[in-house]
This record gives C-alpha cells, structure tokens and sequence, in this order.
C-alpha cells in the first residue's frame, strides 16, 4: 500500500549551542547568533515517515514547513536524506505567530495538500519547547492524534500502530488513518544524508531562490522539475488573515526574566567523615539530593 | 558533534591540490556522464563541490555514529558461532548507516551504481573513517576489492557483482594460508573444474579480514602439478552460492572489530576472474597496490587521532600549576607528531593523485587508442605511483606507530590505563606496518625505485620549482640532503653486492622518503601558510635522519656485514 506521508518540520535556532550572545538584552532570542538547523525532534519523524515509505513501497513523504524563505534548506536537508518533496509556507502576514496561529496556518496548507494518509511532526521545537503545534494541527483537521510517538510499528488495514514513551512507561496504541503523530527525541536517529541524492538535488531551489540565479542556472532547475521547490504563501492556503500571524496570536509575552545562576552561599567542612554525614543527611532531608 | 572533515582544513588543502583539475576532467571525460545520470557533475567546479561536500557527508558519520561506537566495537569485539564471523554491534550500525548514506562503491563507475570518484576522494574517505574506527575502516575499504573485478573481470561479472557491492555488500580477499603469508606464490587452495566446467575450490585460508563477505576474491591453485606463482588463478566466490565456512576468528591485539578469519573451503562453487595463471602475478599484484594504499590512509587517520588525542589531553591536564603542553619536552614531542602526520599525509595524496593519473588513462584506453603524449604521461604517473606506494605505506605506517607511541607518552600514567583512546588506538596501529607486506617488505619494493633513480628524479622535479624567499632556507637543507643521499646510493651500489643492497635497503628508502616528504611539505607551505611550521620541524627531523643514515653508510665496511648474521 503506497501512503501520502507529511512531515512538519520547522527551521529552528541552534539553541544547544549557545554562546554569549544567544539573548537579546531584553530576553528574546538572538536568531542571528545561532546556527539555524533542522528541529533535532523533526528529524526523528522525518526518520519514522521513512520507515514507513520503507516498508511500504511507492509511498511519498512530503516536507512541510512555516518559517523563512531560507527554511527551504531543511527541505533540501529532508530530500537528501529520503524525503520526495518538500513545501515552504512562507509570507510576511505569517511572521509573528503562536502556537495558535502557526497550527491554523499550517492546517490550512495540509488542507490544501489535499489526499494525505498520516501527518509526522516532532514532539516540540527546541526554540519554543510548547509542544502544541501537532496536536492543535490534530484538532483543527478533526483527526486523531497521537503524541510521544517512539516507533511506529506498522500501518495495516488503514491504522496506524504506534509506541508511546511516556513518564513511567510504554503504552501501545492503535489509530485510524488519517491521523498526526507526533515523535519523541528517544526515537531512533535520523538516516544519514545520501551521497547521491545529495548529488542529484543539491541544486533544489524554490522561487524565491531561483529568482537569484544566473539565466544559465534557471534554465538548468527548469528543465528538471525535481529541482523546484515549491513556495507557498497564505493567500495560497486561503488563510483568514485575522487568524495568522501577530494579529492572529492571542499569546501576549508580558515579561522575561533573566535568570542567573550563583552560587548563593558556600559552608567550609572539616575534612572528616562526621561532618561529610551530616551535609548529606541535611541535602536528604531538604531533597536537594536523593 | 564533530565533523571529521569540516574540523580538519588540511584535508581540503590536499583536495584542492591543482593536479586534481587535471584528474578530474580525465575521470570525467569531459563531464559526458551529466546528460546519463542525475547525480553526475555539470564540470569540475561541480565535480569538487560533490566530492566536498559527500566527505562532509562521511565526516558528520565518522565524528558522530562511528567514533561514538568506537570503544562498544573494541569492547566487545566480532565473535564466530555456526560457521559465521558475526560483527560487534556497533560494526552493524555503522555498516547500515554507510550504506544508507550511499558511500559504498564510491569510485566504481556509475553504469555500475558508483559515485565514479576519483581514487583521491576516496582514500580521503578512508583517511577520516580510519580516525574514527581504525577496524571498520577495514570493512569499508574492502569495497576496494570492486575495483579489481572492473579492472580484470568480464561485463557479465562486472554487472553482476559490482552494484551489489555499490548497494553496500562487503567484500574480501582470500590471499593467505597458514603457509603462505608473505610468500604468496605458496599458496596451496586447490581450484578443480567439474566436468561441466564449473570451478571449486577446496582447501584452507587464514588471516582473512571480513572473511565472512559477501564477495570474497580468493587465489587459489589452479594448475595442478605446479608449485609457483605462475600456477595461481583468481576466483570470486559469492556467500549466496555457500560452501565456504569461518572455522574460527583470530583474537587480535587491535583493530577488534574487524573480524580476522580462519576459513574452510568445501567444494564451495567459483568462477574464475579475468585470465587462468595470472592471479598472483597479475591480479593481486594489482590488488595489493591498491591495498597498500588504503592502509597508508589508514595509517595517516590513526595519525590524525594520536595528533588530536595528545594534543587535547596536554592542554588539559595540569602539572606544577600549568598546562603540561607549556613544557617544552611536551610541546616538542607534539609539534614532531604533526609534523610525522603532515608529512605522512602530503605524501599519501600525492601517491593517490599518481594513482588517479594513470588509472584513468589505463581506463580511458579501454574506450579509445590514447595519443603518444597521453601513453607517455600514463607511464610516467604508473612508475611514480609504483614508487610511492611501498613508501606511502612503508613509512606512513611507521610514522602512525610512532605516534601511537608517543600518544601514550604524553597521556603518561594515565595512557597506560584502558581509560582513553590512547591505549585503544596504540593497539590498533600497531597492524598498520605488518599487513599488505610489513613494512620490511615495501622497502623491497622501494629499493628498485632507488637504485633506478625514479625517487632521484622525482626528486628533482621538486627541486625545480621555485619557492617563497622565506622557504628558501628550508629548501637549500633539501639540497644538501638530497646530495647526501645521492652519495650514499653511490657508496652502496658501488659495492655491487645484492646483500649489501639488501642490507642498506631500508636506510635509503628512508632517506628518499625523507627528502620526498621534506619538499611535499615545503609545497604545502608554498600554498599555504598553516603549513610552514611542520614543513619546518619536519626539515629538521628529515636532515638528522638522513645525516644518521648517511654516516651509517660512510662508516660501513662490507665485511661488517658477517657481525649482523644471525
């Protein structure tokens, strides 16, 4: 059985390599301090979908993803590494968003998509941690949703049977299709890039990129359709302009607090067994141990 | 985590080298692949923005998957059960993620599902995969062996074997028998024809890395009555056909991973590659080169590690209130370990890129007659290449144990313990200078090389080329050492004595090695700067040794020869 796969992924700052001037001074991120790379728990799913077209051949696995025209380099990322296609929904209307206006708009463009079997997505983006955007994009499709997805196990009979780590455990659940799954970063690793796709689509461009290239260039990516990304804007996805973007985001950030870690207080120790006892019966105690 | 390649520039100084425009529009034909295939380049600027960016594809592999599996490996090791080698764990992991990440078969050609690489590229590979599990490199090296069904099989053979082993089937090569390690023409595994002409093997092979392949090249006796090498065939045997058994696996001091195989051949079903009688001769000589290269880059990857190892933990650890890399004995044994590893590895790519030149043209005659110009430049880059090969892989590996050695040195008590890489990569280097001939016997290959001149010439052909003022003083001491080592080949062939030659072999091979890497490094430095300071110690170093070697010899009488019988 071949199956339509989509994977929201999103472009995201390296936050796990921080330096000094990953914080603006008043809190906010400092996009361009950090590296932007491939949300690490989007490529775990991106990992699952592949599985899945693995094991049923024929089957297509599309990217998709809200950000910046330059998102486009997550889509080439995911087509070097298995993917078939990918979509950058991208327009300045869209900037701003929350969680609430990202999962509409994003709902909208897989509406437009049309015939799909099963939705993949990361569990969360390391750059807002909220976790919502999956199961908001569930909600607003009317479809199930599973989430601390880590394998899917298999898909038979128009249903999906996936594991679930959850706090104390593993729980297995079976969904019908079509259905958004979202995965855990305890899933298995990505595959790596393949050389030889990496060879045949480093050239992939979408239009605004291709806007840039030489006459000759242009001429080379249309004559290969596999060369084009595609670019969609919000007029595209027939969003409601009052539900995208800032005016579409009711989250309002009141304040940001810097928090610095020091050390508050310092005790000197004897250097003997009678007085280490008692420190550690003390941190038991206040549970800063144990 | 880290990228192997990306966190190393002096790789893409050696890729960049401008020989490889040359190499690559010749591996390319003119670019004539890119109307056939999707993935093939446009030009050359395409072709070395393919070759950049899949070594970063094998770097991000190597400095995350495999280096993190490295100790696992070691640890547990490969095991045999029911007539199976069976590799550790993480062996399975990386040869999964190298065959999704496509970088297997990466220089066959594309009509057989390779990437079409250059040698050059590839042996870069090898030199990074080596950094990051010197064992497995063995397992993704073997994929060398394709090459030597392209060169001597027949189309139906190519078509068959070589895209599996594009598709990621591993390979090996069934050379050695308890008696017959070095002395090949030894060889006993008797190759018999049924009547309907279909070849079997019978006999025993030992020492056998990745024995239990998918694709094995195995010589065998297919002449019988004959007790030479001229009685010796090659055959490929296919793991589906069965018939071939692993009786045990070696228990190694290093490269754990890789599974060293004892095998049994029982009526196992073969066929026979390219010509009867030319297997030793012929075909594993062939094979053996290409061998030998690969373990140069093995060696110069374990090089980098040690480099990296002992550098790291001599700006760490701290001694009398400093860092122990501010003592001077440190630092100094640091700066002639990088120097021993730029050097090993200048002369490494300069060997590969020989390699590329007269392999292309030897392919590119397959298609079409060469003109008089292009068979003078094929034989030119043939005889370098058969010259720097022995001494890529001769002192190449020698430099790597050296610096194993000195790893562990500067880690000191603690190197000796089984806490760092140190101790994993000492034992592991150590087979780098005793397979595909100890190194004993690349200087009998080498010498030739002397005492024909081709080092002599070579030689020459550096010293012709100009340098930067600042360099020069580096290049007048090439000079001297050059006429030291010119006079020591005199006083030795003067002798007229094979034994003395024999004697003094090792000695001038080091010498020209010497002198070679000296003017290597001095180009490196001429293009790029970050190299003056080890084309520097290195200067230093090559002088002594060849001052050393040049007053043994001096000093030498051919009768002292008899206190050296054992």
């Amino acid at each position: 059985m071949s199956l339509n796969i989509i994977v929201l992924a999103k472009q995201v700052p390296d936050t796990r390599n921080v330096g000094k001037d990953a914080m603006k001074e008043d809190g906010t991120i400092n996009r361009a301090a950090l590296p932007a790379i491939f949300n690490p728990e989007d490529l775990n799913a991106l990992e699952q979908a592949l599985r899945i077209k693995d094991e049923n051949p024929g089957s297509k696995v599309t990217l998709l993803t809200m950000g910046l025209p330059r998102a486009s380099e997550i889509i080439r990322e995911a087509i070097f590494r298995g993917a078939d296609a990918g979509i950058v929904l991208t327009d300045r209307c869209l900037g701003g968003a929350d969680t609430l206006a990202t999962s509409y708009s994003l709902a909208q463009a897989v509406k437009k998509f049309g015939n799909y079997d099963i939705i993949l997505g990361g569990r969360q983006a390391i750059d807002g941690d909220t976790a919502q955007v999956g199961p908001q994009i569930a909600e607003k499709l009317g479809i199930p949703q599973v989430t601390y997805a880590e394998e899917i196990l298999g898909i038979k009979d128009g249903k999906v049977t996936v594991r679930r780590r959850l706090e104390h455990g593993v729980e297995t659940v079976v969904s019908p299709l079509p259905c958004v799954v979202t995965v855990n970063g305890s899933a298995a690793e990505c595959r790596p890039r393949n050389a030889r796709r990496l060879m045949k689509y480093k050239y992939a461009v979408s239009p605004s990129e291709k806007a840039k290239l030489s006459e000759d260039d242009q001429a080379f990516v249309d004559a290969r359709p596999y060369l084009n990304i595609e670019e969609w804007s919000a007029a595209y996805v027939e969003a409601d302009p009052e539900q995208i973007g800032l005016a579409g985001s009711p989250t309002k950030v009141k304040a940001i607090e810097n928090v610095v870690f020091t050390a508050k207080e310092s005790r000197c120790l004897e250097n003997n067994d009678e007085q280490i006892e008692e420190l550690i019966k003390e941190l038991i105690t206040n549970h800063t141990i144990g | 985590m880290a990228n192997f390649y990306t966190d190393n520039p002096d790789l893409k100084h050696h890729l960049s080298h401008p020989l490889m425009q040359k190499i690559v529009e010749l591996k390319e034909r003119n670019f004539s692949d890119a109307e056939k295939f999707d993935y093939a380049p446009r030009n050359f600027e395409d072709a070395m923005d393919n070759y950049d960016k899949v070594l970063e594809i094998v770097g991000d592999l190597c400095g995350g998957l495999i280096a993190e599996n490295a100790e696992g490996v070691d640890h547990q090791g490969a095991s045999c059960a029911n007539g199976r080698a069976i590799y550790a764990d993480g062996t399975v992991a990386n040869l999964d993620a190298c065959r999704k990440a496509g970088l297997m078969g990466m220089a066959m050609p594309r009509r057989f599902g390779g990437l079409n690489f250059p040698i050059t590229p590839y042996i870069m590979a090898a030199d990074i995969v080596s950094r990051a599990d010197t064992g497995f490199e063995n397992l993704w090296g073997l994929q060398d062996c394709a090459e030597t069904i392209y060169e001597f099989a027949d189309e139906d053979q190519k078509a068959r074997f070589i895209p599996r082993v594009c598709e990621g089937e591993t390979m090996s090569m069934d050379l050695t028998e308890p008696d017959a390690g070095s002395d090949l023409q030894s060889v006993m595994l008797k190759a018999t024809q049924d009547e309907d002409g279909t070849w079997r093997l019978n006999g025993v092979k030992r020492f056998i890395t990745n024995g239990d392949s998918d694709i094995h090249l195995v010589l065998a006796r297919s002449e019988e009555g004959t007790k030479d090498g001229r009685g010796l065939s090659m055959f490929i045997y296919d793991k589906r056909d069965g018939g071939v058994n692993v009786r045990r696996i070696e228990n190694k001091m290093g490269i754990k991973g890789s599974p060293t195989c004892e095998l049994v051949y029982k009526n196992a079903k073969a066929e026979l590659c390219g010509n009867r009688r030319l297997g030793l001769i012929k075909y594993v000589m062939a094979l053996m080169n290409g061998a030998r290269l690969g373990i140069a880059a093995q060696s110069v990857g374990v090089s980098e590690l040690a480099y990296r190892e002992a550098l790291a933990y001599a700006k760490d650890r701290k001694q009398f209130g400093k860092a122990i890399i501010e003592f001077p004995a440190v630092a100094e044994i640091i700066s002639v370990m990088k120097a021993k590893l730029d050097a090993s590895r200048a002369l490494l790519y300069e060997c590969s890129r020989f390699v590329d030149m007269y392999k292309i043209y030897e392919d590119i005659a397959k298609e079409r007659s060469l003109t008089a110009d292009e068979r003078a430049d094929m034989k030119h880059y043939s005889k370098l290449a058969d010259a720097l090969t022995p001494m890529a892989k001769g002192l190449g590996s020698e430099y790597c144990n050296q610096n194993a050695y000195d790893c562990i040195q500067v880690h000191g008590g603690s190197g000796f313990m089984k806490d760092y890489a140190c101790e994993r990569l000492y034992r592991d280097a150590r087979i780098t200078s005793i397979y595909e001939g100890t190194t004993q016997l690349q200087v009998v290959a080498a010498i030739r090389h002397v005492t024909t001149g081709t080092y002599k010439a070579l030689i020459d052909s550096y010293a012709a080329q100009d340098v930067k003022p600042e360099l020069q003083g580096l290049k007048d001491n090439l000079v001297s050492m050059t006429e030291k080592y010119e006079k020591a080949v005199d006083a030795v062939t003067a002798v007229n004595e094979p034994a003395y030659t024999d004697f003094m072999a090792r000695r001038m091979v080091e010498m020209a090695g010497s002198i070679v890497m000296g003017y290597l490094l001095l180009s490196d430095a001429q293009r790029n700067n970050t190299f003056v300071k080890s084309a520097t110690v290195y200067n230093k170093l090559a002088q002594a040794e060849v001052n050393k070697h040049s007053a043994f010899i001096a000093n030498f009488t051919p009768d002292q020869l008899e206190y050296y019988k054992a």
